[in-house]
């Protein structure tokens, strides 16, 4: 069945081509808008795209292609992006995957057989600061353990993802859980260093390393 | 030299809702666009931005200034101004901050800039990842607007300023200017050949300049402060000002922090990040993203003449050098994004440069061979050193393969992966031809020390 966006969609995109001298330059916003929609780019959407900015097929798809976070097959319910780069498995990435996939029974890379989570590996996400982190579809969860991963991974299936969000999410704090006051972070180090008023307190050390 | 006692670049991170733009004026913010708009020659702010000595702050460290008197448009041509705001390289988490906690401060600069430079229109590249940012950006933005700051008359002059923000959607090389004006235009982030530079010819075909967020978001203090001034806070000559540092990795207190240009890295570590968790050893440490060559604290600067940039700290630790472009630059590293990854004795460096190369190899665009293919090679070869398949040989193969892609691609993060590679081999060689020798026991992969505190078991 060919693809349509909703009207309202529509009025966004007429408003996105106001905002480039080039109407080609409205593929990217208009790709989200669809992905948004639709959760995923399917060749319906490819082909409603190219209409839409009159491009070709190939072009189209030459850019979805290029770009990690364009979905070019079905993803489940929820996308869990987990970071692996130098930052985060210093401070344990590789056990926040592990944890991961023995938890949602697939591998990254795969969905879960109930379909409610995709598991994907993510290069850095600019969260190093608040090692380690996980994106789940478009929202920042920082300096986790495995406690606050079971937390979030559940109040998923069973809050759904907004609620999850707005609970867990660490966006609006820049590192802290929303729930944690602000007020716990440190005081700055010196006089003229400024920290930014939201990481939870000075991790404890690893343990055996001082005991 | 001279340190702030006051915060200025995250003066208004701590406010209470300072996203919104009631609470941002309250605060201070648009005062110095008003002023600027309405009673300062776009030339004399041009003046004041050169005079200040901004250094770059999305990793080259060009100067701001410079960068803006390459400008020199035809009577028809339309100047854009593009705000990088893709922060993709590993170990950065700065321009994020930004943001999140003070938009108003990004726009605030970008009216100013966009004034200098004679742009109406400024777009905001944002990573696809960030889309609590992106919505953050867009609030503010339809908030100074219907303020009366962005439109077709901003603060009632005749200049019109409109602010676009444009998702990326996932692609390390959109951070690069050229890659990220192709995905502005709707094309595959691919890097375009330079010359033209984008001042010349940019995003659709006219002058462009581009900067990164806090590079635009320091602005308003310029201004205010007057150039001098502001270039006065820093701790060098001809590298102005106050900047953001991060620090992650094995630091008690990682995190961001404001602080004068030229701190040393010893005072980033240990006074402000708190020292090492565990107060292990400092083994290591990347320091301004991954593409920057790694510091062993263990190794002396070496400039006995008096003549060498460097004079001042012979026979001090490199993490004793001020953190400085040029400075760290003459220590054969770079200062880049200023966001350090710290790595205690743990680390297996074969392992973190295995981690790092992976990176790389996921992310060339793959338009020149050199770079498609060596991301490539290095990244099998170091798999086998460290999975005990390696040979002797296999350490100057990696050195070998880095030359080759040095210089001979279309962009420089091709360099930015050979120059890091370089780093690691010539740095800790031993670890090098060890794991040549015995592959890397499990337990020295450089996750398992922390592993156990995430993992909550005794
Ligand atoms: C591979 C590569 C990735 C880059 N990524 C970023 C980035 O994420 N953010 C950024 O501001 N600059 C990035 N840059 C630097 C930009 O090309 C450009 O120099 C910078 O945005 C200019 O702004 P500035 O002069 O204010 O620093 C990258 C460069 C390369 C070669
Ligand atoms: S050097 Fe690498 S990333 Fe840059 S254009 Fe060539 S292939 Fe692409």
């Amino acid at each position: 069945m060919a693809f349509a966006l909703t009207p309202e969609r529509e009025r966004e995109v007429d408003e996105l081509l106001t905002r480039y001298p080039e109407r080609r330059a409205s593929l990217l916003p208009l790709l989200w808008l669809c992905q948004r929609q639709n959760g995923w780019i399917s060749p319906e959407v490819v082909d409603y795209v190219s209409q839409r900015l009159d491009l070709s097929t190939a072009t189209v798809r030459g850019v979805v292609t290029f770009y990690t976070m364009f979905f070019d097959e079905p993803v489940g319910e929820n996308v869990v992006w987990v970071c692996r780069t130098l930052s985060c498995d210093l401070r344990g990435g590789k056990a926040i995957q592990d944890h991961l996939e023995n938890k949602l029974g697939c591998t990254a890379g795969h969905t879960s057989s109930d379909g409610k989570f995709t598991l994907l590996k993510a290069e850095c996400l600019a969260a190093c600061g608040q090692a380690p982190m996980v994106q789940i579809n478009d929202r920042y969860y920082e300096n986790l353990d495995v406690e606050l991963l079971d937390q979030i991974i559940d109040a998923h299936v069973t809050k759904g993802a907004e609620e999850a969000a707005r609970e867990f999410s660490t966006h609006a704090t820049f590192g802290a859980p929303t729930k944690a006051p602000i007020s716990t972070a440190p005081p700055p180090p010196s006089p003229e260093a400024v920290r930014l008023a939201s990481q939870p307190p000075p991790a404890p050390d690893p343990v055996g390393d001082e005991s | 030299m001279s340190n702030p006692t006051k915060p200025l670049l995250t003066t208004r991170y701590g406010i209470a809702e300072s996203w919104k733009i009631a609470n941002a004026e309250r605060a201070g913010a648009y005062r110095v666009a008003k002023r600027a708009l309405t009673s300062i020659e776009p030339a004399k702010l041009k003046g004041e931005v050169k005079k200040a000595n901004i250094r770059g702050r999305g990793g080259a460290g060009f100067p701001a200034g410079v960068k803006w008197g390459f400008l020199n448009p035809g009577p028809d041509d339309q100047v854009y101004l593009v705000i990088n705001a893709d922060e993709s390289e590993p170990g950065t988490f700065k321009d994020r901050s930004l943001m999140d906690l003070d938009p108003h401060r990004l726009i605030e600069g970008a009216i100013i800039s966009c004034y200098a430079i004679g742009s109406h229109v400024a777009y905001i590249y944002v990573r696809g990842e960030l889309a609590f940012s992106v919505a953050r950006l867009e609030e503010a933005i339809a908030d100074a607007r219907h303020a009366g700051y962005l439109g077709a008359r901003p603060f009632g002059i005749d200049h019109e300023i409109e602010i676009y923000v444009h998702t990326g959607a996932g692609a390390y090389i959109c951070g690069e200017e050229t890659a990220l004006l192709n995905s502005l235009e709707g094309r595959r982030g691919e890097p375009r050949l330079k010359p033209p530079f984008p001042a010349v010819k940019g995003v659709f075909g006219m002058p462009t300049i581009v900067n990164n967020v806090e590079t635009i978001a320091v602005v308003p203090d310029v201004i205010e402060m007057g150039g001098d001034a502001w270039s006065a806070l820093s701790r060098l000559p001809a590298d102005g000002g106050v900047r953001l540092y991060g620090v992650s990795g094995h630091v008690r207190n990682p995190g961001l922090f404001e602080a004068p240009v030229g701190i040393t890295m010893r005072e980033l570590i240990y006074d402000y990040a708190g020292g090492m968790l565990g107060s292990r050893p400092l083994k290591a440490v990347i320091p301004g993203g991954s593409s920057t060559p790694v510091l062993d604290p263990r190794r002396l600067v070496d400039a006995p003449e008096e003549d060498q940039p460097l004079h001042a700290w012979h026979g001090k630790s490199e993490i004793d050098v001020p953190m400085g472009v040029d400075t760290y630059r003459a220590l054969g590293t770079m200062l880049g994004t200023c966001c350090a990854i710290v790595m205690d004795d743990t680390v297996n460096m074969v392992e973190a440069c295995r981690n790092l190369m992976r990176f790389y190899k996921h992310e060339s665009c793959g338009q020149c061979t050199p770079c498609r293919e060596g991301t490539g090679w290095l990244v099998d070869v170091l798999d086998n050193l460290c999975a005990g398949r390696g040979k002797l040989e296999d350490v100057d193969l990696l050195v070998d393969i880095s030359n080759n892609m040095m210089g001979n691609t279309i962009c420089a993060f091709a360099d930015g992966t050979a120059m890091p590679l370089l780093g690691f081999v010539q740095k800790f060689r031993d670890e090098f031809i060890d794991a040549a020798r015995n592959g890397l026991p499990v337990d020295v992969r450089h996750d398992d020390s922390v592993r156990r505190k995430v993992e909550k078991v005794a």
